[in-house]
């Protein structure tokens, strides 16, 4: 707490596409009383202030290099509280779609030609891949209304209050028609809600984007995928658009054991 | 003489991270560029191998700030790769959904990141304390744009419905009779936007270069058209690599352009210039009051371009929302596709200027992908332009010299996130 009682908070990107950041700069066209309980002394695509003492830290984006993660952990150091922002930071989000090309080299061979290697990049991590993150605020793009109500939760010594249980459940509430009925992929069984199923709502399967639930319940999914005539395969090619890290993390322990 | 050394590491209120190195000697530069620091991303490299269904999908997630011009570009190179046409209503959805991206990036650059540095304010943050009412009335503003792509895609950054092959979902009647209420409410505050930017003392800077956008016959150019430079050319769409001629430079993680000359520059500015005599009178009007005529040549004035254009998308949007009650809205469905193996290309003038995606098919996977972006083509001419401003305001004092370095990077509004995915991908 400052002299002004205002918590300083501070927003840091890594590679990502800034949507989140812009995120909250919108969540303020409807919550600009925010701003009386917080400072933010660092906010590089919003303002040019950079002060370095600040107790919540929130960072966009996934580490994708060696560079990141000296800025990640001086973050880590200065925060008493680290927030993970959105797909990108909290599972790794669509730049880990890199990781399952064939070859990494190959990818950055594909892009910058004979010129990859001015151009340094390592398989995309979520940032908890990195350092300790006492919170996330999932999605692709972060949900406005979910990101306002962390911050009161976090403001107040609560928890986050991010739900555990999966996009079905919101979208039922929402009187959706299910889409897996019409023979169209959805990942809502399996992944986390909070977004008011948005992406059903708008007619579009889930994408996943805010990873998956806590013991998602398999056999359940897979009835459902075998109702609407969809095969696993399918559906885990879906699930690779957001959370190819994880996929791959669950490969690498299936090997292990 | 002075001996300046600048430093700018990571300039703010731009999207994406990029530095300004200016280093003087006794008056004499030796050193002013523009690096690109972004963290690369690889989106042409990785959205190989995914269905076609994802491309946009996925594409969108390159820039936060235009996602719905990349999602609107990709979706429309798919489309022509697999040959699959829009209805007339999906079209005009895809029109309207564009306007209010239009509006809702001017109105973030123009309002929160140009303007504090006319009033000495390191943000829009203490503007609220200055003049709460103008703080106010962009948020309003802004809030009504991402209004607009919400009721059609589901939300701005992102959308959701927009599919290839048209829209997944389509507002309700009453929804863009609601609208378009809210769209003439706003007329009163892009007036005052006019007013307000028309009075800024905007620096004093003039350098010619070629003026590089889309163009139509039939109407201001946004979505699809025909490429069109100042110097005099014009090509179709699908030979946009002789625009833009990429090279690849050490001290940046994107790659520069050229054409007629050494650099060219897109963006509002360059769509205003090539195109002025299809603006709305509303709009031609806002140009009068910001004292710009075609052809503009200072750079600092993309932000006044910006503003005419937010006259000239709210009067368009009116309209189209007109025509599409006329017409009468139908809960239409996407387009059917059939796979088919193919390449496609498309070109949208996003918020910052020309874009280009390009991909090729099989079996409705995506094997080949080159995205060109605005803020790429513009490097070449924003190193140009700081090269030209520096000598003129090397001896004033250090502060400024950097402020004013600053103001012109951010004229630009640069999206730097975008721009480090680099291409001249050879299809094979």
């Amino acid at each position: 707490m400052t002299n002004n009682n205002k918590v300083k908070v501070a927003f840091f990107d890594f590679a990502s596409c800034e949507g989140c950041q812009l995120t909250i700069v919108d969540a303020l066209q409807t919550h600009l009383d925010l701003l009386d309980a917080v400072e933010i002394v660092q906010f590089r695509e919003a303002i040019t202030e950079k002060g370095e003492d600040y107790l919540i830290a929130f960072v966009e984006g996934s580490c994708t290099r060696k560079c990141d993660e000296e800025r990640l952990f001086k973050i880590r150091e200065q925060a008493a509280i680290v927030v993970a922002l959105g797909s990108c930071a909290h599972t790794g989000g669509i730049n880990a779609l890199k990781n399952i090309q064939p070859s990494l080299q190959g990818v950055r061979e594909y892009v910058y030609g004979d010129k990859a290697d001015w151009y340094e990049t390592y398989p995309t991590r979520p940032i908890s891949a990195v350092i300790d993150v006492d919170a996330f605020i999932p999605g692709c793009p972060i949900d406005r209304g979910e990101f306002v109500k962390v911050v009161k939760n976090v403001l107040l010594g609560k928890a986050p209050g991010i739900p555990d249980y999966p996009v079905c459940v919101e979208c039922k509430l929402k009187e959706n028609v299910c889409l897996l009925l019409e023979g169209k992929p959805c990942l809502g069984p399996v992944t986390r809600a909070g977004c008011g199923a948005i992406c059903p709502t708008y007619g579009e399967g889930c994408e996943g984007c805010r990873g998956i639930i806590p013991h998602p319940n398999e056999n359940a999914m897979k009835d459902v995928l075998e109702e609407a005539g969809l095969s696993l395969d399918e559906i885990m090619a879906r699930f690779t658009m957001y959370n190819a890290y994880q996929a791959e993390q669950i490969e690498t322990a299936e090997e292990i054991v | 003489m002075s001996t300046v050394n600048i430093n700018v590491h990571h300039v703010t209120r731009v999207e994406g991270h990029g530095n300004i190195v200016l280093n003087a000697k006794n008056g004499k530069i030796e050193k002013c560029q523009f690096d690109v620091v972004e963290a690369p991303r690889f989106f042409e490299g990785f959205v190989r191998g995914r269905p076609y269904t994802e491309i946009n999908h996925i594409t969108s997630r390159i820039c936060g700030i235009c996602s719905v011009g990349h999602s609107t570009t990709s979706a429309m190179a798919t489309e022509n790769a697999l040959g699959v046409e829009l209805t007339e209503q999906a079209t005009l959805l895809r029109k309207l959904l564009f306007h209010g991206e239009i509006l809702d990036s001017h109105i973030l650059h123009t309002y929160y990141l140009v303007a504090p540095d006319f009033f000495g304010a390191g943000s829009v943050i203490p503007l609220i304390g200055i003049n709460r009412p103008v703080v106010e009335r962009a948020l309003r503003m802004k809030k009504l744009a991402g209004d607009l792509c919400a009721i059609i895609a589901g939300r701005h950054t992102h959308p959701v419905s927009l599919v290839v092959g048209g829209f997944s979902h389509v507002p309700k009647e009453q929804e863009l009779r609601d609208m378009r209420k809210q769209l003439v409410d706003a007329r009163p505050d892009v007036e005052a936007s006019v007013e307000l930017f028309a009075s800024l003392d905007w620096p004093k800077f003039e350098r010619d270069t070629e003026y590089v956008s889309l163009t139509k016959d039939d109407e201001y150019a946004f979505v699809g058209g025909r490429i069109k430079t100042s110097d005099g050319f014009e090509y179709p769409v699908e030979d946009y690599k002789k625009v833009t001629n990429e090279y690849l430079v050490p001290h940046s993680t994107a790659k520069w352009t050229k054409h007629n000359r050494d650099e060219y520059m897109v963006g509002a500015l360059a769509r205003f210039n090539n195109n002025f005599d299809q603006l709305h009178p509303k709009a031609k009007e806002a140009a009068a009051a910001l004292g710009m005529a075609p052809k503009v040549t200072n750079t600092f004035l993309n932000s006044g371009a910006q503003i005419v254009e937010i006259a000239h998308c709210l009067e368009d949007s009116i309209r189209i929302i007109d025509e599409l009650l006329e017409r009468g809205i139908k809960q239409e469905k996407p387009a059917e596709i059939k796979t088919k193996d193919g390449e496609g290309w498309a070109s949208c003038d996003v918020p910052r200027g020309i874009l280009f995606h390009h991909y090729k098919y099989e079996d409705g996977l995506c094997q080949e992908a080159n995205c060109i972006i605005p803020t790429n083509q513009n490097y070449g001419n924003l190193n140009a332009d700081m090269e030209k401003l520096a000598p003129q305001i090397i001896d004033q004092p250090q502060d400024k010299i950097r402020l004013m370095l600053e103001m012109l990077v951010r004229a630009y509004d640069p999206c730097i996130s975008c721009s480090t995915h680099l291409l001249d991908v050879k299809f094979v």
